[in-house]
């Protein structure tokens, strides 16, 4: 897939992560934080997400198609890279390992994820409700699965914002990196908290 | 003067390989040591007897060397995992035994030597240079403020030695990335006052096929540059300076070089 457009690719995957992908995934962690107020508040909190208008176009062109794009062009950058942990154990350099290790995880949990709730939802086999992800956590080993789904999604997600910042030229200096890597250290516990949260009060 | 020291031996493990397509192998061998050795003295004893630690006579060990004092880049190779020059490679300062492998991100052609042919054609390709040859004479170009002269100074203390494609973990065999040395060299020239004059044209390479998007941000390049050049921060710079033109290119009027 190297070629000349390859630039524009990798800016664009770079650009998606973050808008929309990244967007969508804080809006979702924190509407799924509902739950920590009950089970009425996050079924209307579900009602309201699903009831707004054009929803069907919202879901392909601010969800799928980017969401698509970035697993599949991901994959093929990840699986370029020979990783070297062992000559340079830089701290930049195990999150460049782990940024790839959790991209691909997010592929297979997403696809999961989304055949789990979405898709069984749309062939009438089940609806989203709180009872459904009641039911889905109720196996320690799809909350452990879900747990680690949910905090690769968000490390991967501030690192990707760590990442952006330097594709695209924002922060250029070592310092500027620097605090940029502490900037969305705290964007990775914050989410990652809120994300957690809302699991657990499923359970 | 008989001493201690001069029975002390230094343990080597080479990686070997007697083409460019065979099979690599270890050998070990063990050197006398002397005081002040470095990796390339000892690869000197070892080629004045060729004899591995088995007593088995074997050939001479091949390595690539010239300036002798870090500055020319053609000495590099993997020492105890380190991409780095074996000229300032200090015996003393070295784990044993030492272990000494080429930097196989290049084609290997014998033993330590490798072929960096590839650096030089991205220099090319980048074009890494001020151009200045006409049918007349230019005169003067502007001058450099003399600030700017000494930064970039420390940019231009590139050997093309390789380290930094050997550090990084996206250039390899699977990929075609150039790596982070071309790339500096275009910050380099594009910073020069007479060389700038063609940057659009450098950025629009570096855009390209191999190009400066290939880069993970890993950041062992700058980690291994035995020049300490900012290999990471010309990254990012370039990366700014190839998101104006390419915002330039699409929305300019004109194809424009400011």
């Amino acid at each position: 897939m190297s070629n000349e457009r390859e630039f524009y690719w990798r800016r664009l995957h770079s650009l998606l992560g973050i808008i929309p992908v990244g967007l969508f995934l804080a809006q979702h962690l924190v509407v799924n934080h509902f739950a920590t107020r009950g089970e009425e508040a996050f079924n209307s909190a579900s009602h309201f997400m699903e009831s707004l208008p054009f929803r069907l176009m919202l879901e392909i062109f601010v969800i799928y198609l980017p969401l698509m794009f970035h697993a599949f062009y991901g994959i093929y950058i990840a699986f370029t890279a020979k990783n070297n942990p062992k000559n340079f154990g830089t701290l930049r350099n195990y999150l460049f390992i782990l940024q790839r290790f959790t991209g691909i995880f997010l592929v297979v949990f997403i696809a999961w994820h989304v055949f789990e709730t979405r898709f069984q939802a749309a062939i009438g086999a089940k609806e989203v409700n709180f009872n459904m992800m009641e039911e889905i956590l109720s196996n320690p080993w799809m909350l452990g699965f879900y747990i680690v789904g949910v905090i690769s999604a968000t490390f991967h997600l501030a690192n990707g914002i760590w990442s952006f910042l330097v594709s695209w030229g924002i922060t250029q200096s070592a310092r500027s990196q620097q605090i940029a890597t502490y900037v969305t250290l705290i964007i990775f516990l914050a989410l990652s908290v809120v994300g957690v949260q809302a699991l657990l009060a499923f359970v | 003067m008989v001493t201690a020291t001069e029975t002390k031996k230094v343990q080597f493990e080479i990686l070997r390989q007697n083409t460019p397509e065979s099979e690599p192998f270890w050998e070990k061998f063990e050197v006398n040591y002397r005081p002040n050795m470095n990796v390339i003295s000892a690869l000197m004893e070892i080629r004045q007897n060729p004899v591995n630690v088995d007593g088995q006579a074997t050939t001479p060990v091949t390595w690539d060397m010239n300036c002798l004092e870090e500055v020319c880049g053609a000495c590099s190779m993997v020492i105890n995992g380190r991409p780095r020059q074996s000229c300032s490679a200090l015996i003393d300062q070295l784990t044993q035994p030492i272990r000494l492998a080429p930097m196989k991100t290049f084609p290997v052609v014998r033993d330590l030597q490798v072929d960096r042919t590839r650096m030089f054609d991205s220099l090319k390709k980048v074009k890494a240079w001020v151009p200045i040859d006409g049918s007349y004479d230019l005169g003067e170009g502007p001058r450099m403020p003399e600030r700017k002269r000494q930064w970039a100074y420390e940019l231009s203390k590139c050997m093309t030695c390789g380290v930094c494609l050997e550090a990084c973990p996206n250039v390899n065999s699977g990929s075609n990335f150039m790596g982070p040395a071309p790339l500096s060299q275009v910050r380099l020239f594009n910073a020069h006052p007479t060389g700038s004059m063609n940057k659009d044209e450098r950025l629009n390479t570096i855009m390209g096929d191999g190009g400066l998007a290939n880069c993970g941000n890993a950041q062992n390049c700058v980690v291994a540059c035995p020049k300490g050049i900012p290999l990471t921060t010309s990254i990012a710079a370039l990366n700014r300076d190839t998101t104006v033109q390419m915002f330039k290119d699409f929305f300019g009027s004109d194809r424009m070089v400011d």
